[in-house]
């Protein structure tokens, strides 16, 4: 089969809500290939906006789109699409190779070509050895990795993944983002959903935050925190004199703050222009004959954005 | 996981895994129908989950091969055997075998993958859902008849063995016997489509199917009671019209004229059909939530 012609995800105004209670509201996304984080805490839509992509629920209202095709087509959707639930459960008294190859078959693999790409997907999730456990001997990190092996077991062109790295140990979960980094390049759309910011923030091509079944703020992780006009940039500058530096920045109007950095060797600005003050950065080097050893984005990160925006700690990191 | 992922990654590329060109020579839906029975029946009877319906089964076969001998009466009697045979079919096979087991794997078919939280793998498959009804309720059927033939079967085979040589081998090669067994096992594979119509729907509408099954128990139970007009609104009905040994109902049972064979058949068949359409209404719009 082609690949469809239309390269994007598409949602147009869509609402979800359980009887009374909000799911998600007025969305409106749409997503290129590559990786999407949707971040935000707990009830906020992420799951309800993953099960809406694939049709696990309907909408109550408005318009989704998944490479041209709405999920209201299961038979032809699920050739593009895997997903990897949150759902910890399995068919009962299966192998991880059988549970794969089993679902494939569904797909309308013969049975010699199902089990060939079982066993290449529980390969690329490094579960060869377990292909003939019991899913239900598994450990909890195990049945992660099958449920994603079974997700990409088809090859499909759209993966939607629901706190993927959960359960995973700290060696897994490198070669996890890895394998999902691995698979934007080869233009694959991946969305997925983590608490841990930081690895959202080490993978992600472009966020989606979302609060109260809301869309907060989407696009490019730092084009987001420029935006972010209410909390000025923190840059840090690392130099032989930071309070020279420091006697120096307010000549700028949009300078808010200045703080020496607890080694004595650094300072971090605040600033609201930070395209200015890097232009007067260079003008105080050159005029107070400073060293710089580093310039850098302090709070110009997904765990920034997502304090600033939705106002909860960092979970799970 | 293996030390080096992006390694292997690279090593060992995803095949062309698009379906179309590792597609079985079955036209897809076939394909799919079939795959979803092997999954059906892999899960729910070739695993520790079938041993319930595999004691009913056996466990009824059981009790004909120890209840017949003690009854001296059918020793060398045909008709007294066959009146024995007839009240132990409606009596226990149809109404608690049949109608439990039917209950059992139908009701499962959907509910116990609710229950066990994996229903969603099958809703992310490129099946269309009316697709996986057939599949599952094609599974459950043939499941049933297999069991339920099996309890029919072994249970009239040592009611005619009780009856002894030459009377049930007479009766049987050189009389209407080996028909009236036929007729039996078709009535059983006819209620194995209609309770598990019935019973699918029940686990795709309720919660807790249990008291929708009781509630179908007690009216199939008290059928004898109910006028003409009620009577038609029950599987029973029709299945005991198409019995080749007519059962007394008891005194208190209020006779209606049993319908034709042709119109029970035809009558169960299009009600399955019926409750099956209505059944793939409610997967077309089933959401996946699992509270």
């Amino acid at each position: 089969m082609d690949s469809p012609s239309d390269q994007t995800i598409v949602l147009e105004d869509v609402s979800k809500f359980y009887d009374e209670i909000l799911g998600v509201n007025r969305i409106n996304l749409s997503i290129s290939p590559g990786i999407t984080s949707l971040v935000g805490p707990n009830g906020s839509g992420k799951t309800t906006l993953m099960n809406l992509m694939t049709g696990l629920i309907q909408p109550t209202r408005g318009r989704i789109s998944i490479l041209g095709v709405t999920p209201g087509n299961p038979e032809e959707l699920f050739r593009y699409v895997g997903y990897c639930t949150q759902f910890d459960s399995f068919p009962r008294g299966l192998t991880g190779l059988e549970f794969i190859r089993s679902f494939l078959a569904i797909h309308g693999f013969s049975r010699r070509d199902a089990g060939e790409l079982a066993m290449k997907a529980l390969d690329r999730v490094g579960l060869v050895e377990a292909a003939n456990l019991k899913v239900a001997a598994y450990s909890k990190g195990m049945r992660q990795r099958v449920r994603l092996a079974q997700a990409i077991s088809h090859q499909p062109s759209v993966m939607i993944l629901d706190e993927p790295l959960n359960g995973l140990d700290p060696l897994a979960r490198a070669e996890t983002i890895r394998l999902f980094r691995q698979l934007a390049a080869e233009g694959l759309h991946l969305i997925l959903s983590s608490h841990i910011l930081h690895e959202l923030d080490l993978m992600s091509d472009q966020v989606v935050l979302l609060n109260n079944g809301y869309v907060v703020a989407e696009g490019n992780i730092h084009g987001v925190r420029s935006e972010i006009e209410e909390h000025p940039m923190q840059i840090l500058v690392r130099c032989d004199s930071p309070s020279t530096l420091a006697a120096r920045v307010f000549e700028q109007d949009s300078v808010v703050e200045a703080k020496i950095h607890k080694d004595k060797l650094g300072l971090f600005v605040k600033t609201r222009d930070p395209d200015a003050f890097y232009l007067l950065l260079n003008k105080i080097v050159v005029e107070d004959k400073l060293d710089i050893k580093l310039v850098a984005p302090a709070d110009d990160d997904l765990n920034a954005v997502y304090q600033y925006l939705i106002g909860s700690k960092e979970e799970g990191s | 996981m293996s030390s080096d992922a992006e390694t292997k990654a690279e090593g060992m590329p995803m095949p062309n895994a698009r379906p179309g060109s590792h597609r079985s020579s079955l036209p897809i839906w076939r394909a799919q129908i079939a795959a979803i029975m092997r999954l059906e029946i892999r899960k729910n009877f070739l695993g520790k989950r079938g041993v319930l319906i595999y004691l009913l089964v056996f466990g009824q076969v059981l009790l004909a091969a120890v209840a017949f001998p003690q009854l001296p009466t059918i020793r060398g009697n045909i008709g007294e055997a066959n009146m024995v045979g007839a009240n132990m079919y409606e009596g226990v096979i149809l109404r608690t075998v049949v109608f439990f087991g039917c209950a059992w794997i139908f009701m499962n078919l959907f509910r116990g993958e609710m229950v066990d939280k994996s229903l969603h793998y099958y809703l992310l498959a490129p099946v269309r859902r009316e697709v996986l009804l057939a599949g599952k309720y094609i599974s459950g059927l043939l499941v049933s008849i297999v069991l339920f033939t099996i309890a029919t079967v072994g249970t009239l085979f040592f009611l005619y063995l009780a009856v002894g040589s030459p009377a049930n081998t007479q009766y049987l090669f050189h009389g209407p016997g080996l028909i009236q067994v036929l007729s039996y096992v078709e009535i059983t594979w006819l209620a194995a489509a209609g309770y598990g119509a019935f019973f699918l729907i029940v686990g795709l509408f309720f919660r807790n199917p249990i008291i929708p099954a009781i509630l179908i128990y007690g009216w199939e139970w008290i059928n004898f009671l109910l006028p003409p007009v009620l009577k038609k609104i029950s599987i029973i009905h029709y299945l005991h019209s198409l019995t080749p040994v007519p059962v007394s109902e008891g005194p208190f049972a209020l006779v209606a004229e049993p319908t034709p064979a042709w119109l029970a058949i035809t009558g169960l068949i299009v009600v399955c059909v019926v409750v099956l359409l209505l059944a793939a209404v409610r997967i077309g719009r089933l959401e996946i939530k699992y509270t």
